[in-house]
């Protein structure tokens, strides 16, 4: 097991966030977090990563305390943590994924370039390196974020909705990055918000709301019952979701 | 104790600390009900920005006039004001620069123009120009009946159209598209709304400085927000925390030999915040610590319920 | 003729630094943060003066460091405690400086300070002010002091320049890679106090607030890279102070003042006419587009 949380809970004032969340995750599977909005998907994974502070809970990755691992561990917020008009360009923004390999004092020089020049050819963007990233459309700006994510060089990936909001020719270049990070032998948990695709892209699926409903392989794991487990009310829209998955399918 | 409620008493029966008194008290009041708007529009600067602005609005209204009396000044003060808050709306909405740098250009360039302004007036020889920074250091003690009766009217204004355009301002607050949809102007709103801040400002400045006249606004608007989650609620403690302080600006600086009414003022409002930091009933720290070592207890015993279930499973 | 060049050279040691410092406060949205510092030391200024008696000692200058950072811990703090970022810093610095003003008014006996200098600043008289070392006369104290300021700001903002960088354009990811952000954080903060304490005796605290925030803002405005904006914002920052020098002479008026609205005239003009953000192109482009796509 790649990454193990046990009893993970976190609370916003009173309201608990997460609910004693415990799940281990295998090597070198795509993974979906899938859940209702306000499940905490997204503080999920800030808080198996130590952004945000938990009320209780043990997480282990690679069977060590997460400050151990940092290099090992590739991150893709959502596009709306961070200022576009930054002052900066595409390849740029891919070369801060070494800065943690780098460490204190060491400067990005040209081996990291060419580095981050190949990550950006991997999601198709090379020919926009030298790119004000405010001039990026919303795709593009997820492709370098994922390209950022690929220079980090990581064993375990989290990304946080990277799907939200791109168009058809950028979810299909994720969905090839994603296949191709798992061929190489890599592990990656997604936040995902189309219950229409998880069938067709991910291994592994990970039922949350507040705690988790279900976890285990997508063929076994995300069926009717557990979706309307964890979508409650809304479970007439999830219903059609799977529907249309499986008439995708067949 | 004695001492102490005759002092309190010659605050009522002092003619010259009475209006001194109620002055700050009204002051407190309008500033404390409108900077709950301005708290909650995410603009709580905007009153120190304002308050910089007005150092070259004065000297033109001297340049131009040559008289130094309080009526002009505010004017002069309330256009330079106004003229600030346009070209923070400018800048940020025809550039990508944000608000808080918008903010710090228009401050300090006003602020730097101004000073350019009051020493070349100094230079001239114009006579003495220490009307022009008194304005602006603040002296509540020392201002004549005049000014002070000028304030406190200005400052009842303010509370009624405040009072008046609540719902409205309520709406323009929490939800400026949805105030447009149903059918209000909201830039003449946003306008009233800003008008009315940079009036409060201006009023404030002679009686607690430049510097300090934000905190009139923020302050008690950031101490409320801790006692409740509504709005009404909010305006009025804000409203009420800001007349507090007032009254114990005006109340210890004439007890103390040279304490300034201003920061004294300023140093109320920000015990009254403290306190609310502590005690707050809906966010103070006190209440917080209760609120999620309960949410931890009550996760354990459900992990404790959980554990015994898989146990006998 | 040298007196003049001792203004200048002040006047740009001072604009370098913060110039340098204000790249990263405005695109951290916290441009706010250097009028909030330049406030707060009031207290300690005012203590360090009751304590010494002297107007330029090293112990002045720590108590103002001091202050500044308390601060920003302050603004931090209840920051983290939900209350917003701007709110907090109006409240920590009026209450600081209210405190700094009431140890004035009540010590006016022995306090012989100035508020109008501690806001207007006295550059005209940096001069005479000289350092002197076993009888050498070795120029202005505030040369050297500022001087020592940008070596400092300069060699760590040099050193750390990638994690600053990252520090401010996705906190998130910094701390995903094990950065230790809030210890940039503070860094960053203290430098800024830095600068602010030592320029603010010679130039003045709103002097110290316009070229923390409107150079930057200015560069910001004609280029995309981070590293030229640095650049450019340093160079607009001793432009200012030359052409508010000149501005000063002629109109006879205060120099920081001058300065600032020298700052401010540049930024104005780029504002209007910059080629990649400039209202002026931006205006052009737009009536270029809606031409072709008619």
């Amino acid at each position: 097991m790649i990454l193990e949380v046990a009893g993970l809970s976190t609370a916003y004032r009173s309201q608990a966030v997460l609910r004693d969340v415990s799940f281990s995750a295998p090597e070198g599977e795509l993974i979906a977090i899938v859940g209702p909005n306000g499940a905490g998907k997204s503080t999920l994974i800030k808080t198996i990563l130590g952004l945000t502070p938990s009320l209780g809970g043990s997480v282990s990755v690679f069977g060590r305390p997460i400050g151990d691992v940092r290099t090992r561990i590739g991150y893709v917020p959502q596009r709306e943590s961070v200022d576009w008009d930054f002052p900066t360009h595409a390849l740029d923004v891919v070369m801060m994924g070494r800065y943690g390999r780098l460490g204190w004092f060491r400067r990005p020089g040209r081996k990291e370039k060419a580095i981050a020049m190949e990550c950006l050819a991997g999601v198709g963007m090379e020919a926009f390196a030298e790119r004000q990233i405010s001039q990026l459309s919303g795709g593009q700006q997820q492709r370098v974020f994922l390209a950022r994510a690929l220079a980090q060089d990581a064993d375990l990936y989290f990304m946080d909705e990277p799907f939200a909001g791109v168009d058809a020719a950028t979810e299909k270049a994720i969905v090839e990055l994603l296949r191709r990070l798992r061929s190489e032998g890599k592990t990656v948990i997604v936040v995902h918000h189309d219950l229409a695709t998880v069938p067709e892209y991910f291994d592994s699926v990970l039922l949350l709301n507040v705690t988790v409903q279900a976890f285990g392989p997508t063929a076994e794991v995300f069926t009717e019952t557990n979706l309307q487990r964890t979508y409650g009310g809304r479970v007439a829209f999830a219903v059609a979701a799977t529907g249309q998955a499986k008439g995708a399918e067949a | 104790m004695m001492q102490l409620w005759d002092s309190l008493a010659a605050l009522a029966t002092d003619p010259n600390l009475r209006w001194i008194a109620l002055g700050c008290m009204l002051l407190g009041l309008s500033s404390g009900m409108i900077g709950c708007f301005a708290y909650l529009r995410r603009q709580s600067l905007m009153g120190d920005t304002i308050a910089h602005t007005a150092l070259p609005g004065i000297c033109v209204a001297f340049l131009l006039t040559g008289v130094k009396s309080l009526p002009v000044f505010m004017l002069g003060a309330i256009v330079a004001g106004i003229a600030g808050t346009l070209a923070i709306r400018v800048i940020t909405a025809r550039s990508r620069i944000k608000a808080d740098a918008a903010m710090g250009i228009v401050l300090s360039s006003f602020f730097g123009i101004g000073i350019v302004l009051l020493t070349m007036i100094q230079h001239s020889g114009d006579g003495s120009q220490s009307g022009l920074d008194k304005f602006l250091f603040g002296q509540a003690a020392s201002m004549v009946g005049s000014d002070v009766q000028l304030m406190a009217g200005v400052s009842l204004l303010l509370t009624f159209v405040c009072t008046l355009l609540f719902k409205e301002f309520k709406l323009l607050a929490f939800d400026p598209a949805f105030a447009k949809g149903s059918g209000f102007s909201t830039s003449l709103l946003d306008f009233i709304m800003q008008a009315l801040v940079v009036t409060a400002v201006v009023a404030g400045i002679q009686a607690v400085g430049v510097v300090l006249v934000a905190a009139l606004l923020i302050t008690p608007a950031v101490s409320a927000r801790f006692w409740t989650e509504r709005l009404d609620r909010m305006i009025m403690l804000s409203g009420a925390f800001g007349m507090i302080s007032g009254l114990l600006g005006a109340w210890i600086s004439s007890q103390v030999f040279q304490l300034p009414t201003g920061p004294v003022s300023v140093l109320a409002a920000a015990f009254v915040f403290l306190v609310s930091v502590l005690f707050g009933t809906k966010r103070g720290l006190l209440t917080m610590r209760l609120t999620r070592s309960r949410a931890r207890q009550q996760l354990q015993a459900l992990q404790g319920s959980t554990a015994s279930v898989k146990e006998a499973g | 003729m040298s007196m003049d060049f001792w203004i200048l050279l002040t006047g740009s040691l001072a604009a370098v630094s913060c110039a340098v410092l204000g790249c990263f406060l405005i695109l951290r949205r916290m441009a706010l943060m250097g009028d909030a510092i330049s406030h707060s030391v009031l207290p300690g200024i005012v203590v360090a003066y009751m304590i010494s008696g002297s107007r330029d000692s090293i112990l002045m200058l720590v108590a103002a460091a001091i202050m500044g950072l308390l601060c920003v811990f302050l603004i931090q703090w209840f920051n983290n405690r939900g209350i917003q970022s701007d709110a907090s810093i109006g409240v920590i610095f009026t209450s600081l400086f209210a405190i700094g003003v009431v140890l004035v008014s009540l010590n006016a006996r022995q306090v012989d300070l100035d508020l109008d200098c501690v806001l207007y600043g006295e550059i005209a008289y940096t001069a005479w002010n000289t350092l002197q070392i076993g009888g050498m006369d070795l120029g202005p104290r505030s040369v050297w002091l500022l001087g020592g300021t940008l070596l400092l700001v300069l060699t760590v903002i040099g050193l750390f320049y990638k994690q600053f960088k990252l520090c401010a354009f996705d906190p998130m990811l910094a701390l995903a890679l094990g950065i230790p952000a809030a210890l940039f954080h503070y860094l960053l903060m203290g430098l800024v106090s830095v600068a602010t304490v030592s320029s603010f005796e010679s130039v003045g605290a709103i002097l110290v607030v316009g070229l923390l925030v409107i150079p930057p803002s200015t560069a910001y405005l004609l280029t995309d890279r981070l590293g030229a904006m640095i650049l450019i914002s340093a160079a607009c920052g001793v432009a200012s102070t030359v052409l508010g020098f000149a501005l000063a002479v002629w109109l006879d008026a205060s120099i920081a003042g001058c300065i600032v609205a020298a700052a401010a005239i540049l930024f104005a003009v780029t504002f209007l006419l910059s080629p990649k953000h400039g209202l002026l192109f931006a205006r052009l482009r737009r009536t270029r587009l809606s031409r072709s796509t008619a």
